[in-house]
């Protein structure tokens, strides 16, 4: 009985932390719609300012006044951020914002390792609240219990910030219509600075209060970024209160299930949101997302098949890469397959992304089974290397065909993380099930067949499928079935009214986009001849969404384009320095301002403008005859 | 700070890693870690073969030719230290592959030297598997495995007195088999003790609070611990608080190591019986040798991952000198049996499993003037921590 | 056999409680126009989202051709041959024009699941036949969302038309047009009911046009039905005076009406 209260209050106080993240995420959701992936670093460069505080000054006040200045520091930063960056990428296409918070976690990551040194660092433990108090004969620090206490504070003060000042009923407004107060004459710009500079002061808040508890490490920001958002969501985003509700359910759920299955932690929090989202699409406290109006998602310019000259381009740059060989050796040639293979998964993505409308940030989970699909044929049963691409196709689509068949009940960011949490479910099943995967020391010896072994023979392969793979994508996109699925995304009202099964149709993309990503992965586990649980995990899963972000979610098959840069800068840098997260950020973050329509978004608005403005000139004689 | 930023942005570090100018006469290692994901471990690391550079070519190179070592990041992940191999044997022609801290990385890496044909030494990946269930003939690992270490900690935890224990590990493969293996050499020689308990939290990601409320609840006489760095500190400062250390024994793996020991200051835990690296108080003349270069050219400390780098390219060189060729098949026949000196004293590669004998000190932490120290440590050569040979040849696979 | 072609009984529905729809019935014949009119929040567009089958009735039942069809699906609705247009428009932005009707034409023929083909190449002749139907023609190479509203009016109507249907259900088809458009859009679509035989269902807040093209009128009100028959006894009916007396705007419609006839 003591054991379990002592479980219960350690519960809460998990809860006031991960809510403190959860809220400040949820606030800058509701209001700006920006899924803002830097809120773990914001986090994680709250501890690191904390510490450098409360190591400088002593006492209580000097403790308590450390974590008060380093939230206000981090506020600061953030509103920085915001002005500087965010402002000029609002009206960006959806989710293209999480590409440049994305850049910015990179270069945080290396930053606080430049500026802060490599170590972890163990600040100060809370002066006077150093030990424990006894309950019921256990042991329960005291600090747990400032923080249990802090939890509620936070939600009162939220409460009343949102419900007795004139900001709080405007943000409100806001997160429930946007273009509303922006019609009242709100000045909106200001408040979403405002907002987010209060979600990222409780970021920093969360951050700094983990001082006595944690070491601080340039690590701290992937540890919570993920929770937080699985905790917005089951939540139901831009609700506070179900940030509180949902923190609570995780860190009870966690601290009471380790006594069952002390290996549960792995999963948990994806199990709980799975369950959450199929049982209740808008999370706990949730409300049906709102139709944004005049979605600025889609350019004015209709997608069109490649023309004459466009498919000479493409041709010309097929053979280049045909040809590659002859200049490239093996590591080259190992390079280009490998971006071949990613600009093969990103366009699946893609498929996923543009032409379905289902933005997706768990596609590993699908790139994942087919390398091990493929890799598990190869060990297990000795395939030879296309029949167990097959497999690995063929695991793939099954996978798809599953989660998927769950996640198109859904729609918008709810949809995305429900994909989300099946390919950590996915993926956790690969790291703990080392009887057949071998858990996290992966599988081995999955090379390629000897026919195919050389790395030129290998590369053609990979170029063969690449080609043949998004080729078909984007057959598959001017199709009826493209067609089809493009209307579903554009208005589900009227596509249904017009015969068109929203569900079926986005289950069949799902599936589909699902086995090119298997695809790509089979390839992936023979070119690298081996196949890790990471292959499904999170970072690959962002990587794609980079990638087509990169390059263009209004596109076609920017992505394509995305997938090479990205590769290409990232393993280069990744050779060339140990900084390649900073740069890497920084190049991102710099892509993101410039292109705001992604590379390919860029190119094809200008091919665009190329051919009105020489088709107008061409017209123009003909008007003044008549 | 922003002086150093800036001069991290302008220094070597910065693009300079891969770059060192090259003669077509030189020998090169090409050497891949895990430096932006782990630079706590990773710096004192590549100090460590710097310093080996370093000396090698002041004491006139391998054979006469210079030592180069290429170095790159593998950003943590198994499929970028397969790209980077690759960038070495192919475009940097590197006679040797080395390094790895992660067990998949260097598991990895093995199954690419293996299909390659090339020479690999793994230096800090300590799964059993790189020697045993995956072991190769082209791969070689310096440090001592979890097996030994393991075996070294079981040898000091039969003498406790404790009969009921708990374990707690980070949930993947190396708390994995560090729990079992502890367990079958303890159990086999305490048939008395009873396993009353288990935790694993995921790492990286430990919730400390009910992780050490729900080991006290099983109340053992000594608790095994396999976490480390933020994981381990996370649980040390709530187990202190929550007097779950408080008359137990425990048992920790890696604990006494320069990397996770300094960082707790004072609230280092005390009376814990560790594996690690006293630097302070080991007086041997190879050391001291070591401990002043070390100082003198950095002005700073060895951590363990010093010795491991140091001790990596020292021990890769005596295989360069002594194959007297960049061969594949040289380099193994020279490798195999090779004996070599280290900071901790000679070891040898094993030819049976190449595995090092490379040893570990064994000791019980203490705090001392607000730091983490180890204290009564003694050295435990590696070759007394290996099964013996006949089960050593049923664990590797067929050539 | 002479049955009606739609049929509703005591159709009923209401919003969390509240009432929107009550006891609604009446019947719609083949080649008829029925107008319903009502005012603002009346329940039009509840009683036409019932029909289509994107929301389901509390109560009442709704026969189609004879057959019950009560919690058809929209998309059955559409098979069975009942088309319909949007109060806000519902078009597919990111098509062209023609591409819109192309999609609809494609799923009525039964082939939008074929994955290969190009989509833009099927069936424009008829597409453009339809676009000449509105008066769209000249813009069928346009996008659809650099249209003018009174245009994707229009183009809502085409797309309605795809599946040859029995049933048209146009919800204030000329909202936000000029009156112009307004009388040559609904002359067209009173065209199509004669020629084709097709019901249609609509309504309007433009008494101009409903008293000009509909047979019959019904009037909505709170969710109840209070008058119903011919425009002219319609619009004599005393309770339908007082409800539209209280309406400044749509009572100014409602007298030009009468100053014309
Ligand atoms: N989804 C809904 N949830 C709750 N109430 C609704 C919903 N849709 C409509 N209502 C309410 O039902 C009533 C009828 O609405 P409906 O849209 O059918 O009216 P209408 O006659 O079409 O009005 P208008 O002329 O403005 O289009 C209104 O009071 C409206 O507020
Ligand atoms: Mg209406």
């Amino acid at each position: 009985m003591a054991l379990y209260l002592a479980q219960f209050l350690t519960g809460l106080a998990g809860a006031a932390s991960l809510f403190l993240v959860a809220s400040g995420l949820s606030i800058i959701f509701g209001v700006t719609r920006v899924v803002n992936f830097a809120h773990g670093a914001f986090y994680m460069v709250g501890a690191y300012v904390a510490y450098t505080l409360t190591e400088r000054f002593e006492g209580a006040i000097g403790f308590w006044g450390g974590i008060v200045l380093s939230v206000l520091v981090v506020a600061a930063l953030g509103g920085l951020v915001e002005i500087l960056l965010l402002r000029r990428i609002y009206h960006a296409p959806d989710l293209f914002q999480l590409l440049a918070t994305f850049g910015l976690t990179l270069m945080a990551e290396d930053l606080v390792v430049i500026i802060w040194g490599p170590e972890d660092l163990v600040g100060p433990r809370a002066p006077g609240l150093k030990g424990a108090v006894e309950v019921l004969g256990q042991a329960v620090p005291s600090y747990d219990l400032v923080l249990i206490a802090l939890g509620p504070l936070v939600l009162g003060a939220l409460w009343l910030l949102f419900h007795r000042t004139r900001f709080g009923i405007l943000v409100r407004a806001a997160t429930q219509d946007r273009d509303m107060v922006a019609a009242l004459g709100v000045n909106q710009k200001w408040l979403f600075t405002a907002v987010f500079c209060l979600g990222v002061g409780l970021a920093a808040l969360g951050g700094a209060l983990q001082i006595p508890r944690d070491a601080v490490n340039h690590a701290m920001d992937l540890t919570v970024i993920v929770e937080a958002f699985v905790v917005v969501v089951i939540g139901g985003l831009g609700s506070v209160g179900g940030a509180f509700l949902a923190s609570l359910l995780v860190a009870e759920l966690n601290a009471f299930g380790i006594l069952v299955l002390p290996g549960v932690s792995l999963v948990l929090v994806f199990v709980v949101m799975a369950v959450v989202l199929v049982l209740r699409p808008n999370g706990l406290l949730g409300r049906a997302e709102a139709p944004a109006r005049g979605t600025g998602q889609m350019s004015s310019r209709p997608w069109r098949p490649l023309d004459a000259k466009a498919q000479f381009i493409a041709l010309v740059a097929v053979a280049v890469a045909a040809l590659l060989p002859l200049w490239l050796g093996p590591y080259g040639l190992a390079v280009g397959a490998e971006m071949l293979i990613f600009a093969l998964f990103a366009m699946s993505l893609q498929f996923l992304m543009s032409t379905g409308g289902l933005a997706s940030f768990g596609h590993a989970a699908y790139f994942g089974l087919g390398a091990y699909g493929a890799a598990l044929a190869v060990k297990s049963l000795g395939w030879p290397m296309i029949p167990a691409l097959g497999c690995g196709v063929m695991l793939g689509l099954a996978g798809a065909a599953l989660f998927g068949w769950f996640c198109v009940r859904l729609a918008g960011v709810y949809f995305a993380m429900l994909t989300l949490a099946f390919a950590q479910i996915a993926w956790s099943a690969a790291f703990q099930w080392t009887a057949v995967t071998g858990g996290d020391n992966g599988l081995l010896g999955s090379w390629p067949d000897a026919w195919a072994a050389s790395p030129r023979a290998f590369y053609w392969l990979s170029l063969a499928v690449a080609v043949g793979g998004i080729g078909a994508l984007r057959i598959l996109t001017f199709s009826p079935f493209g067609y089809g699925l493009r209307a579903v995304r554009d208005s589900s009202l009227r596509a249904e009214a017009i015969g068109i099964g929203r569900r079926h149709t986005q289950w069949v993309c799902f599936i589909v986009a699902g086995g090119f990503a298997a695809l790509a992965g089979g390839l992936f586990a023979f070119l690298k001849g081996s196949v890790f649980p990471d292959a499904l995990g999170i970072p690959t899963s962002v990587d794609g969404l980079v990638m087509v972000l990169l390059g263009g979610v209004g596109t076609v098959s920017g992505s394509v384009l995305g997938a090479v840069v990205y590769k290409a800068l990232s393993v280069w840098l990744i050779s060339q320095t140990d900084y390649s997260k900073l740069v890497l950020g920084a190049a991102i973050v710099g892509l993101v301002v410039l292109f705001p329509s992604g590379i390919g978004g860029f190119f094809s608005a200008w091919a665009g403008r190329r051919r009105v403005s020489t088709r107008a000139t061409a017209a123009a004689p003909v008007e003044a005859a008549e | 700070m922003k002086r150093v930023l800036i001069a991290a942005l302008l220094g070597g570090t910065f693009f300079g890693s891969g770059l060192a100018p090259t003669r077509a006469d030189d020998i090169k290692i090409g050497e891949i870690n895990s430096y932006s994901a782990l630079p706590g471990f990773t710096e004192p690391y590549r100090k460590g073969w710097q310093l080996a550079v370093e000396e090698i070519n002041a004491a006139g190179g391998i054979n006469g030719k210079t030592l180069v070592v290429v170095s790159k990041d593998d950003a943590g992940k198994p499929a970028e230290a397969v790209t980077a191999a690759n960038e070495l044997v192919s475009s940097e022609g590197v006679a040797m592959l080395a390094g790895g801290f992660f067990s998949n990385i260097g598991l990895a890496l093995a199954d690419f030297a293996k299909q390659k044909k090339v020479f690999y030494f793994a230096g800090e990946p300590l799964t059993d598997a790189m020697v045993w269930a995956h072991g190769n003939h082209y791969t070689f690992r310096l440090r001592p495995s979890n097996y030994m270490q393991a075996a070294m900690l079981a040898e000091e935890a039969a003498k406790l007195p404790a009969k009921r224990w708990a374990t707690i590990a980070p949930n993947y493969e190396y708390g994995q088999s560090a729990v079992a293996v502890f367990k079958n050499l303890l159990s086999a020689k305490r048939p008395d003790i009873e396993w009353v308990g288990e935790q694993w939290p995921t790492q990286g990601k430990i919730d400390a609070g009910p992780v050490v409320a729900a080991i006290a609840a099983t109340q053992p006489d000594a608790i095994l611990n396999v976490e480390f760095g933020p994981d381990l500190v996370k649980l040390v400062r709530e187990g202190n608080t929550r007097g779950l250390f408080k008359d137990r024994a425990v048992v920790s793996f890696l604990t006494g190591e320069p990397e996770y020991l300094e960082p707790l200051k004072d609230e280092a835990p005390q009376g814990w019986i560790v594996t690690g690296y006293p630097w302070y108080g080991i007086h041997t003349p190879a050391h001291d040798a070591f401990l002043k270069a070390y100082e003198a050219k950095y002005n700073d400390h060895p951590r363990l991952g010093s010795v491991v780098g140091y001790t990596l390219i020292k021990a890769a060189a005596e295989v360069l000198r002594k194959a007297g060729s960049t061969d594949t098949d040289k380099l193994v026949g020279a490798a195999e049996g090779l004996s070599f000196p280290t900071p901790f004293g000679n070891a040898t590669l094993r030819a049976i499993d190449h595995q090092a004998t490379l040893g570990a000190f064994v000791g019980k932490t203490a705090v001392q003037d607000g730091k983490g120290v180890m204290v009564d440590f003694a050295y435990r050569d590696g070759a007394k921590y290996l099964p013996p040979d006949s089960e050593v040849k049923t664990f590797r696979p067929a050539e | 056999m002479n049955q009606s072609l739609l049929r509703v009984e005591s159709l009923a529905k209401s919003y969390h409680g509240v009432p929107a729809v009550r006891g609604v019935s009446f019947t719609l014949e083949r080649g008829e126009i029925l107008a319903l009119i009502g005012p603002n929040g009346a329940g039009k567009s509840t009683c036409f989202n019932m029909l289509n089958g994107q929301i389901r009735p509390n109560a009442g039942t709704i026969l189609f051709e004879g057959q019950d069809v009560t919690a058809s699906s929209p998309r059955s609705m559409w098979r069975r041959g009942v088309g319909r247009t949007f109060q806000i428009t519902a078009t597919f932005t990111s098509m062209t024009v023609r591409e819109n009707l192309q999609t609809a034409l494609l799923s009525h023929a039964g082939q939008l699941s074929r994955p290969f083909g190009k989509a833009n190449r099927a069936f424009e002749v008829e597409a453009d036949a339809l676009l000449d139907r509105v008066g769209l023609r000249g813009q069928a190479d346009r996008s659809c969302g650099e249209l003018a509203y009174g245009d994707l009016k229009r183009l809502e109507l085409a797309v309605a038309l795809t599946n040859s249907p029995s049933l048209l259900l146009m919800d204030e088809p000329t909202a936000g047009m000029a009156p112009k458009e307004r009388a040559d859009l609904m002359r067209a679509t009173a065209a199509i009911a004669r020629e084709r035989n097709v019901g249609i269902l609509f309504t309007e807040h433009d008494m101009d046009i409903v008293f000009e093209h509909a047979d019959r009128v019904m009037v909505l009100n709170r969710g109840e039905l209070i008058a119903m028959g011919a425009p002219d006894v319609v619009r004599q009916d005393r309770q339908v005076r007082a409800i539209y007396l209280g309406e400044g705007l749509v009572h100014g419609d409602l007298a030009a009406a009468q100053v014309r006839h």
